[in-house]
């Protein structure tokens, strides 16, 4: 039975909801009566189960079983489990998912070798996995029977005895043949069980013979590598594809010193495939390269990967060897020339494109000399197909590297920049081609969402370089551009104004932000007048975005004067204001939160001579949200206006300094009779802020440095901030909010109030409450009840008059009843999950054994 | 004729006509010639620098020098913005042929001529002005007076009773309606997607086909979609009437609208739209429907003030035929397919003929206006850029291409209000003329010279031009083309009872011939073969008829002879038949088969054969026959 948090959850619940269970881990009698009924049931192949589910969860609780309990005794102890296995493989038409289910319940098993032998000495598991298994039988069609195959063959190998088993009844060969199997997950299951094998038969290999080919590898071990070999010398790409995917996995996984031993095995043909017109494997190739340069294995600079390495990144396609090249750059350990060559590989397209758009000897370009052919990158770039593709990974590749900590190699900022710039001006049919490629890349690019959005993150991402003034100018320039552009897509220009925040902060913060502070103040005219107009946008996306922008804009800058001005100068708040009354709810909610920030502008702009009404307009704007929280129909704004008063409280805004216990007190009345959740849980955490302020500011909060109060002043100031509590109907507020139906409230409810009650229950008030006969056995669990009751109904919305009679709250009552109430029993039972019943291994076999029982009523149902 | 467009932009170099007195019109300085020559002060009026003509708007006339159009037989008509010189052609020149064009093409478009009319007409003005178009009194006028292209040719606008008169003369079609012309061609309009009514027209024969694709668009707007496949396999396709402004995409332009239309009335400002009666102001009240209320501006009055506001309005609303899917299914409901309807039913929308009368009394600002006309010359737009250009806090906003909205504005200067530039023109870019000649794949484009090369000022822009292959034919001014196709074929019709007196003869599988013997008949250019008059009876008496009476001399018909002759076979059968001497000599045509003994050659040549014998006929219709042995006969 599901734990019901329906709005009338009993209080009686309260104080008896201490049940708990663990999920069983241990085979109980319950469910030992219980298993040979759904054995029976799963051999039986006239027993449809219609749910594959069942048999997903009966495979993890026997694998959770076989990792606590001896799996040996428990087939002894279950012989209806070696009976369901003999059964299924007697069965002449089994059903391909329960014979894939045997298969991997054999395999968990298996695993254990004592196991594994008691299932040797049936033939259970020749007859499974071996020729004559279902191996030859027609159910092999079925990618699930494969599927099942291969993955009880993967659990079984944990020990040399499943190894010697798979080399002696040919089933490494099948796993071969599975690793083209037409099924992805097949394929992959086969590939991954392949890696496992060679792991662990190799496992015990850890040093580095004198000669490789006398080395005395185990049989299985040999096997594979002579299969990866011959498929790398294979004319079949899918083989040698299978063959790297297999090697990246084994690079990637195991740093043993053999995989040294491995590579300089087959490097040889690695690096021939490189070298091969044109290349085939070239992402599995970067793959493989990528693995094995994260291996500390191979980390050492006259490692012969990295030779193979520089030779990708000259063979290899521009379109493949990004990603390589910017792998190579994240690394610590790479020796700097291979470095050097990843990055002018990320920066020759960059190069070409800015060389496209710039006279000859204008400007020499950001590379010094090329590691590829520069052809093929133009080739690449005057082509509809691959230009934009080849551009966007590019752009994407560098901006990963703006945000390394510790780039290892000098970038060319200032050209980078320029090649950015210039892209973006192409995008819009701002760049004025220089060349042949330079008209081809205009005509491919003019309109192209997909690279625009790439060269706007990095040109955010290259704000953090320092710039000289006339680079500034030109990322500006391009900027308005596109913010001013009515063809600018919503997330384009979504992206320009993430790209112009992080400028404008940068230039900020920069150490020589007043040499471009008039260059910044007319772009902020200028930007301004172009928020102005998106604020006013049809599109409800841009009026959304415009608002963003400005919010980050504001709670950044804010405190910078000449921001303010600028901004108090445009029409900007205004129409912030006015976009509170939006009939979109994303832009009302955005504006809130606009407003939230302006808010603590407009009061700092009040404060001077000169501008009128500051004041009068702060309060309409409190007043504003305050209606937003009470009568908006959506829940987005809704949210955002608690999501401002907590910031409003946390960060001492005017306004609600005046008279805090006033506003929280008439933002907790509106939360709670609001049925969204989530403005439930600001309301909450809105609460927990005002209480933590309340008990820090009487000295009461646990601070380990404060100075520690008599005993008799913090009783003063306890009884002090329990009345502030009572009079803003804190507890009312709390208590109703652990009634909520919602789990994340009724947690966060407890959670506070168990933090109070550590702070206001301590020895002492519990002394004086006992002395004051103020116990619980005193009044009685009845008068309990009657006061949670009293407190619940009155957190909902009274008639008026009736409220504060009602809600009036004595603090000795409240502190009775934190003392009375299992506060932390109910927080464990509300951190449990709804199902944790449902979990249960007995529910899940009653599960199997109900469905099976009504299968046939419910299909006729379906009719 | 393919459309007779009205050059407007001439009416940009003449001061605008206030409908009421205009202070500061009025006491523009006249203009002074370098030398201090002030002869030409009372017609030229300078403002802000710029040197305008005070007189009656005049407009430049299609070519009319080229041609005699008295000569033109058909006039098409592509949408009702190319019409609007149609009365200077068809009461001046002579013409005495058709115009065709669809309903709302006329309805629509008579209602942009009675407009123009009556914008100029209601506000007389004494003066015209003609000294300044003296050619050397022209060459020392500032730009771009001095460099305007045959003023001389320029006209004053026409009348009613002309436009009446010339509108009585198109003849009525419907998208893919088929209309014979002469017999020679066969002309069929098909939907162009740009305007109600608006048409591409086909022109072909049986073997031959021209398209002529001007202002079409591809979006989705009122008008019914454009019919593409109609286009395929065309031997030439004229292409014109592409849009003005291809770097401004539509809906961003839509978008730049409304947020600079709310933006203005939010400061408490006034919008000004300039615009014609119809076409984009459908749509731009549409979008306006669905923004107002999410911008607040619900309480903002929009006032639509035209002549002919009302007919527009609800012309646009009877034409469901020639409406987008969308539109016309809304008439099967039954509703209104636009929306303006419901904004005048609300009072959101108000239309009056002009700003006299009920428009002064029902007037509120801040309000938005749309009126004409876009050149800013004439119509009730100049009475509110007189009264609200003084205040920044108004806006006037160009949304009609076809006008330089800084040349608009030059008498007007110096002016406060702001100015926006939206043009919204929904016909092809060219990148939706790649796509649409990639897909109807016509044999040859012919197209304006402005379309081959990047617009002037932006020369680096190679994506703004026709990018095709093989390359398009351009044209410029006056220039005589030849079509890249030649007609080669005509079709003939038969007349059943000869076709019955045929007799093929299968001359190689799935070919059959048969000789035909017939009268071609010829009229209105259809081609018809009828079967020979009968043998002439032989004369009741000896009296000689007149030449003209003759039926056809009738010679007995002899059999055509195809095939080719074997020489070895052919050689044989000479000496079968006595021939003993046979000689066969090849040549550069044929070969010379000689007979020595009979002194005979005969020579077979491929399409000939000549028997040379000495006067002995018996021998030559012998070796005749041979020949013939070996040709088929039918």
């Amino acid at each position: 039975m599901l734990p019901c948090y329906g709005d009338a959850l009993p209080l009686s619940l309260f104080l008896t909801f201490f049940y708990q269970k663990k999920t069983r881990c241990i085979m109980d009698r319950e469910c030992s009566q219980l298993l040979p009924s759904v054995c029976a049931v799963l051999a039986d192949s006239r027993q449809l189960v219609a749910d594959d589910t069942f048999l997903e969860k009966f495979l993890d609780w026997f694998k959770t079983l076989t990792e606590t309990e001896s799996s040996l005794l428990l087939l002894q102890e279950n012989p209806c489990l070696t009976e369901l296995i003999t059964c299924v493989l007697k069965l002449k038409d089994p059903s391909s998912s329960t014979l894939s289910f045997i298969l991997r319940l054999t395999g968990i098993f298996a695993a254990s070798e004592s196991c594994f032998q008691y299932l040797q000495q049936r033939e259970l598991l020749i007859s499974l996995f071996g020729e004559v298994g279902p191996l030859s039988s027609a159910l092999w069609e079925e990618a699930s029977v494969r599927s099942g195959w291969v993955q009880g063959v993967h659990s079984m190998v944990q020990h040399q005895s499943a190894l010697h088993f798979l080399c002696s009844c040919g089933a490494i060969d099948v796993i071969f043949t599975l690793q083209g199997d037409p099924s992805l997950f097949v394929a992959s299951a086969a590939n991954q069980l392949l890696v496992h094998v060679l792991t662990f038969s190799l496992q015990s290999f850890q040093t580095k013979p004198e000669n490789i080919k006398d080395c005395d590898w185990p049989i299985c071990a040999q096997k594979l590598i002579v299969h990866i070999e011959e498929s790398l010398k294979s004319n079949s790409a899918s083989r040698i594809k299978q063959s790297l995917k297999l090697l990246t996995s084994v690079f990637g996984c195991c740093h043993d010193l053999w995989t040294e031993v491995l590579w300089s095995r087959l490097s040889e043909r690695i690096v021939y495939l490189l070298e091969e017109e044109p290349v085939h494997a070239g992402h599995s190739l970067v793959d493989l390269f990528l693995s094995m340069a994260r291996s500390p294995v191979f980390s050492c600079p006259e490692c012969s990967l990295w030779t193979s390495v520089t030779c990708a990144l000259e063979h290899l396609n521009p379109a493949q060897v990004g990603r390589l090249a910017v792998g190579v750059l994240k690394l610590q350990e790479c020796p700097q020339a291979v470095k050097i060559q990843a990055l002018s590989v990320l920066l020759q397209p960059m190069d070409c494109v800015l060389k496209a758009a710039s006279q000859p000897l204008e400007y020499p370009g950001l590379l010094n000399r090329s590691v590829n052919d520069s052809a093929t990158v133009e080739t690449l770039l005057s082509c509809r197909s691959s230009c934009a593709s080849l551009l966007c990974q590019t752009l994407t590749h560098l901006e990963e590297l703006q945000y390394l900590t510790c780039l290892p190699v000098d970038l060319p900022h200032i050209p980078l920049l320029q090649s950015v710039v210039t892209i973006l001006q192409f995008c819009i049919g701002l760049a004025t081609p220089a060349s042949c490629l330079g008209n081809k890349i205009s005509r491919i690019l003019i309109g192209c969402f997909r690279v625009q959005r790439s060269a706007l993150d990095i040109l955010g991402a290259l704000s953090h370089w320092e710039s000289p003034s006339v680079f500034i100018g030109s990322v500006f320039d391009i900027l308005l551009a596109y913010l001013k552009s009515p063809d600018t897509s919503p997330t384009v220009l979504k992206k320009s104004f993430q790209a112009t925040l992080k400028w404008l902060v940068s230039l900020s913060e920069a150490p020589s932000s007043k040499d471009h502070w008039q260059q910044t103040e007319q772009f902020l005219r200028d930007l301004f007048l172009v928020l102005q107009k998106r604020l006013c946008s049809p599109y409800w996306e841009v009026r959304d975005s415009a608002l963003e922008f400005l919010t980050l804009l504001v709670k950044h800058l804010r405190e910078k004067e000449w921001f303010r001005q600028v901004l108090f100068s445009s029409e900007v708040p205004k129409l912030t204001e006015d976009l509170l009354e939006d009939p979109e709810s994303y832009v009302r909610a955005s504006a809130v939160t606009a407003m939230g920030q302006l808010s603590f502008l407009t009061h700092l702009i009040s404060k001077k001579p000169g501008v009128e009404n500051g004041n009068v307009k702060e309060k309409s704007i409190v007043a504003q949200l305050k209606e937003i929280l009470s009568t908006d129909s959506e829940g987005f704004p809704r949210r955002a206006v608690i999501s401002v008063f907590i910031d409003w409280l946390r960060e001492g805004h005017p306004d609600v300094l005046k008279d805090t216990e006033q506003f929280v007190s008439s933002v907790l009345q509106a939360v709670n009779s609001d049925l969204d959740w989530e403005v439930k849980a600001g309301g909450l955490e809105l609460a927990e802020v005002f209480s933590a302020q309340i008990l820090g500011r009487l000295g009461l909060a646990a601070c380990p440095y404060a100075a520690v109060l008599s005993s008799a002043t913090r009783s003063t100031h306890l009884s002090e901030s329990l009345q502030i509590f009572c009079q803003v109907k804190l507890f009312e507020f709390l208590f109703g909010a652990l009634c909520d139906c919602d789990r994340p409230v009724a947690q966060k409810a407890c959670d506070i109030l168990i933090a109070l009650k550590a702070e206001l229950c301590d020895e002492s008030s519990l002394k004086e409450g006992t002395s004051a006969g103020l116990s619980t056995e005193a009044r009685g669990i009845a008068w309990l009840e009657e006061t949670l009751r009293r407190w619940s109904s009155c957190a909902k919305p009274c008639p008026r008059g009736d409220a504060d009679e009602a809600g009036s709250q004595d603090p000795n009552g409240v502190l009775l009843v934190l003392r009375t109430v299992d506060l932390e029993g109910l927080h464990r039972s509300l951190n449990r999950s709804s199902d944790h019943i449902e979990k249960s291994p007995q529910s899940l076999l009653q599960d199997i054994l109900a469905t099976v029982g009504t299968l046939e009523e419910n299909e006729a149902d379906c009719y | 004729m393919l459309d007779c467009g009205l050059d407007m932009t001439s009416t940009l170099n003449f001061l605008p006509l206030p409908l009421v007195q205009s202070p500061r019109l009025s006491k523009l300085p006249g203009w002074v010639l370098k030398d201090g020559n002030t002869f030409l002060d009372k017609e030229l009026k300078e403002c802000s620098g710029h040197v305008f003509v005070d007189s009656v708007p005049e407009f430049c006339l299609p070519e009319t020098e080229l041609l005699d159009l008295s000569t033109v037989d058909v006039i098409l008509i592509s949408n009702y913005h190319c019409m609007m010189a149609l009365p200077y052609i068809t009461e001046y020149t002579g013409f005495t042929g058709t115009v065709y064009a669809t309903e709302p093409t006329v309805q629509i478009g008579r209602l942009l001529m009675e407009e123009l009319v009556n914008f100029i007409e209601r506000v007389p003005k004494a003066q015209s002005a003609s000294l300044w178009k003296n050619k050397e009194v022209q060459r020392l006028l500032p730009a771009p007076l001095k460099d305007a292209v045959e003023v001389s040719t320029w006209r004053r606008c026409y009348t009613m009773p002309e436009v009446n008169s010339a509108l009585s003369k198109i003849q009525l079609v419907g998208y893919s309606q088929k209309i014979e012309l002469f017999g020679a061609v066969q002309v069929t309009p098909l939907s162009s997607g740009y305007a109600l009514g608006s048409s591409n027209w086909i022109i072909q024969s049986h073997y031959e086909k021209v398209s002529y694709v001007s202002g079409s668009s591809l979006l989705t707007t009122h008008p019914q979609a454009m019919d593409q496949a109609s286009l395929k396999n065309s031997d030439v396709l004229i292409l014109t009437g592409l849009t003005q402004i291809p770097t401004a995409n539509p809906d961003g332009m839509v978008g730049e609208f409304c947020s600079n239309l709310a933006m203005t009335v939010r400061n408490g400002g006034n919008v000004l739209v300039p615009c014609y009666p119809s076409g984009v102001i459908y749509d731009l009240l549409e979008c306006l429907y669905q923004y107002i209320d999410s911008a607040g501006l619900s309480n903002v009055p929009f006032y639509f003030i035209s002549p002919v506001a009302n007919s527009s309005l609800e012309f646009s609303q009877i034409f469901a035929e020639w409406l987008c899917h969308n539109k016309q299914t809304k008439v099967y409901l039954p509703e209104p397919p636009f929306p303006h309807a419901e904004l005048i039913q609300t009072n959101k929308l108000k239309h009056y003929p002009s700003i006299h009368g009920d428009f002064s009394n029902d007037f509120k600002q801040p309000c938005v206006v749309f009126t004409g006309h876009p050149s800013l010359r004439f119509g009730d737009v100049v009475h509110f850029m007189e009264l609200w250009g003084k205040s920044s806090l108004n806006t006037v906003i160009f949304t009609e291409p076809d006008f330089s909205y800084l040349e608009a504005l030059a008498p007007y200067q110096p002016l406060a209000m702001k100015c926006v530039y939206c043009p919204i023109d929904t016909r092809l870019n060219f990148i939706q003329v790649s796509k649409l000649l990639k897909e109807v794949q016509p044999l040859h484009v012919v197209c304006p010279e402005q379309y081959t090369q990047p617009p002037p000022t932006q020369s680096h822009r190679t994506d703004l031009m026709i990018d095709c292959q093989p390359p398009a034919m351009s044209y410029r001014r006056a220039e005589v083309l030849t079509l890249p196709f030649k007609r080669r074929y005509e079709k003939i019709e038969i007349m059943p009872e000869l076709a019955d007196s045929l007799v093929p003869l299968e001359i190689k599988p799935g070919i059959s011939l048969a000789t035909v013997s017939a009268v071609l008949h010829t009229k209105d250019n259809k081609h018809v073969l009828q079967p020979p008059p009968k043998p002439a009876q032989p004369p009741a008496s000896k009296k000689r008829k007149r030449v003209s009476d003759d039926a056809p001399e009738c010679k007995p018909l002899k059999p055509l002879l195809s095939g080719s002759i074997p020489m070895d076979q052919f050689v044989q059968t000479l000496e079968k038949h006595g021939f003993s001497d046979v000689k066969v000599e090849d040549t550069a045509k044929g070969h010379i088969v000689l007979l020595q003994e009979a002194e005979t050659l005969i020579q077979i040549e491929e399409d000939s054969t000549h028997i040379i014998c000495d006067n002995d006929e018996t021998l030559r219709v012998k070796l005749r026959d041979l020949v013939l042995k070996f040709l088929q006969k039918f």
